[in-house]
């Protein structure tokens, strides 16, 4: 690894001294542009190189939000309590349902808090990393991206992190305590597979809300006001995981199986923690595909990623 | 009146401020048929398990839903209303610009708030209750007159949920930030409306206090007016006395923050 004081200064942070000293062949052209091209910036990077900048950008940006949310600090400790709160109104709602029937579509308080507890704990945990991803709407129509764009950092990266919002956590934290109030109460025979499919739900829960938000995001490139749409799919998705599928209609079942597979955030997994028939005569293994699915789900809104910010044309003002 | 003229000028600002926004409420009509539809068939699993819960029938349950889904954005529940701005302008100091005008504070807000709800009833509340209309079984009222009353229902509630909200607003000229003041109660709003749930399904006196205090005009109170449930006088006196009492609290601070605070960059 080069020390030299410039390999520092390059727009990609620190950066390998033996790309700017090849003499010969493509990478010569790079210096004709300085280290910059400005038709792929990552193009002499590897998969794992961009990763890691992503994620130092990432971790950088968030920590400088963190700071900033610290000045006013009455304010983060009401915020954090308020979306605490808001998440457990929410479940106070579900209560309040079942303090008048014993039963929701076959199923009790202490499975639909599995449930809950399952969908609410990856979706808190998505919201704190990616959830900010719902500005990006705003910074298309008034032209800000294109900061973004200038910086040595990954867009998504940058576009992730921005206003990163620590309170979040709130929501984090209320979805494990619903999820280990029920795995207190319910009275599971559990198996080593049934034990692995927990975390297992909450890997794919994570990749498949993130890559909702990001195909989201990448939806507001195209969309800008009507970014509102998103909400329907990440908070609408969270809303539908919270009641057992046999509350649902046959075609909505299908539609949130097949073509947005959000049964493989939690409704798979719990039911085959829970030793019920899964929705749509599903094979017993679908539960254990759920990362598979989740990671295809992430290699899609990649796609879509980038397809949106291939289209971007700044405001110009 | 001049002043009529002036506040009546204000609110159709306020409209077509946000009937600029089409593409938004098209977004925003689309997210809210969405949610009127996961809710529907969550209340149709409560109320066959429990017919006639809280005195409503199905029909009625599934109507509340989708009445629930066109109030949303009018009522502001879930914020989005003129609150956010006002504190935003009073940790600028911008404020005082807006106090050294020749109009009443409160009423200006008011004006382009009632504005901004008359928009978001025609742009964002009727297509919702169509759709739910046109795919379940609801207990929509025939008479012109029921709608009537249910309309006056809504403004009022507006009023009472405006007051609300402009209490809190005001409590960032001693926060400064007032956005967690704000939030919790948007909480209380979201929880205490019944917008979650129906009040008349909240269990002994938690759905006795609920039931009484001023988030249930917003919600609540009018769907009931609209489901044939409550008595439209008896509605009206209750969300009018929460009006007055809680327009005059905000007057009250609003006082006490002119005289008594320094405005930032002022």
């Amino acid at each position: 690894m080069d020390s030299s004081p410039y390999s520092r200064h390059t727009p990609y942070g620190t950066c390998d001294s033996h790309h700017q000293h090849r003499p010969h062949g493509s990478h010569r052209q790079y210096h004709l542009y300085g280290p910059y091209d400005p038709y792929d910036p990552y193009a002499r990077y590897g998969p794992y190189r961009r990763l890691r900048d992503g994620l130092r950008a990432y971790r950088m940006i968030a920590a400088m939000w963190i700071r900033s949310t610290m000045a006013y600090r009455l304010s983060f400790a009401m915020t954090t309590f308020g979306n605490f709160a808001g998440t457990v109104l929410d479940f106070v709602a579900i209560m309040l349902m079942f303090s008048q029937v014993d039963e929701l579509g076959g199923y009790a308080l202490p499975e639909v808090a599995f449930l809950y507890g399952l969908t609410s704990t990856s979706f808190g945990l998505v919201d704190v990393t990616v959830g900010s991803m719902d500005r990006l709407g705003r910074r298309v129509r008034d032209g800000t991206l294109d900061t973004l764009l200038v910086r040595p950092a990954p867009v998504l990266a940058q576009v992730a992190a921005d206003r990163f919002a620590l309170r979040r956590l709130g929501r984090v934290v209320q979805g494990l305590l619903v999820l280990g109030y029920a795995v207190a109460v319910l009275d599971i025979e559990w198996t080593p597979l049934k034990v692995l499919v927990v975390p297992l739900a909450l890997l794919s829960g994570g990749l498949i809300f993130g890559a909702l938000f990001v195909a989201a995001g990448a939806f507001q490139f195209v969309a800008q006001d009507a970014s509102e749409v998103q909400h329907a799919f990440t908070d609408g998705g969270n809303t539908l995981l919270q009641y057992p599928p046999t509350v649902f209609a046959q075609e909505l079942l299908r539609g949130v199986t097949f073509v947005l597979p959000l049964a493989f955030v939690n409704w798979l997994p719990a039911l085959y923690v829970l030793g019920r028939p899964y929705p749509l005569d599903l094979p017993v293994w679908a539960a254990f595909a759920s990362p598979l699915v989740g990671a295809g789900c992430c290699a899609l809104a990649g796609l879509a990623w980038r397809a949106g910010l291939r289209s971007y044309r700044s405001t110009g003002s | 009146m001049g002043t009529g003229r002036l506040y009546a000028a204000v609110a159709a600002g306020g409209f077509r401020r946000y009937a600029t926004y089409r593409a938004a409420t098209a977004a925003g009509v689309f997210t809210n048929t969405v949610f009127g539809l996961i809710l529907a068939y969550t209340y149709i699993a409560l109320w066959d398990e429990k017919p006639h819960l809280g005195g409503y029938d199905q029909a009625q349950a599934l109507t509340y839903v989708w009445v629930a889904q066109a109030l949303l954005a009018v009522m502001s529940i879930l914020g989005g209303g003129f609150e956010n701005e006002l504190v935003e302008r009073i940790r600028t100091g911008d404020v005082a610009v807006d106090l050294y005008r020749p109009v009443d504070l409160q009423l200006w807000w008011l004006a382009g708030e009632l504005g901004r709800a008359a928009f978001q009833l025609l742009g964002r509340g009727v297509v919702p209750l169509v759709f739910g209309a046109l795919f379940f079984e609801l207990a929509l009222p025939g008479e012109a007159l029921v709608w009537l009353v249910f309309l006056g229902a809504v403004l009022l509630g507006l009023v009472v949920g405006f007051a609300i909200r402009y209490l809190v607003a005001l409590w960032a000229f001693w926060l400064m930030d007032g956005m967690g003041a704000a939030q919790l109660a948007g909480l209380c709003g979201i929880f205490f409306s019944g917008m979650l749930l129906p009040l008349n399904v909240f269990p002994g006196a938690l759905g006795e206090i609920a039931r009484l205090l001023p988030w249930s005009a917003l919600l609540q109170k009018p769907a009931d007016v609209l489901l044939g449930e409550a008595d439209p006088l008896g509605t009206f006196a209750f969300q009018g006395a929460w009006a007055m009492v809680l327009l005059a609290a905000g007057r009250l601070l609003q006082t006490a923050a002119t005289r008594k605070v320094v405005i930032q960059g002022g």
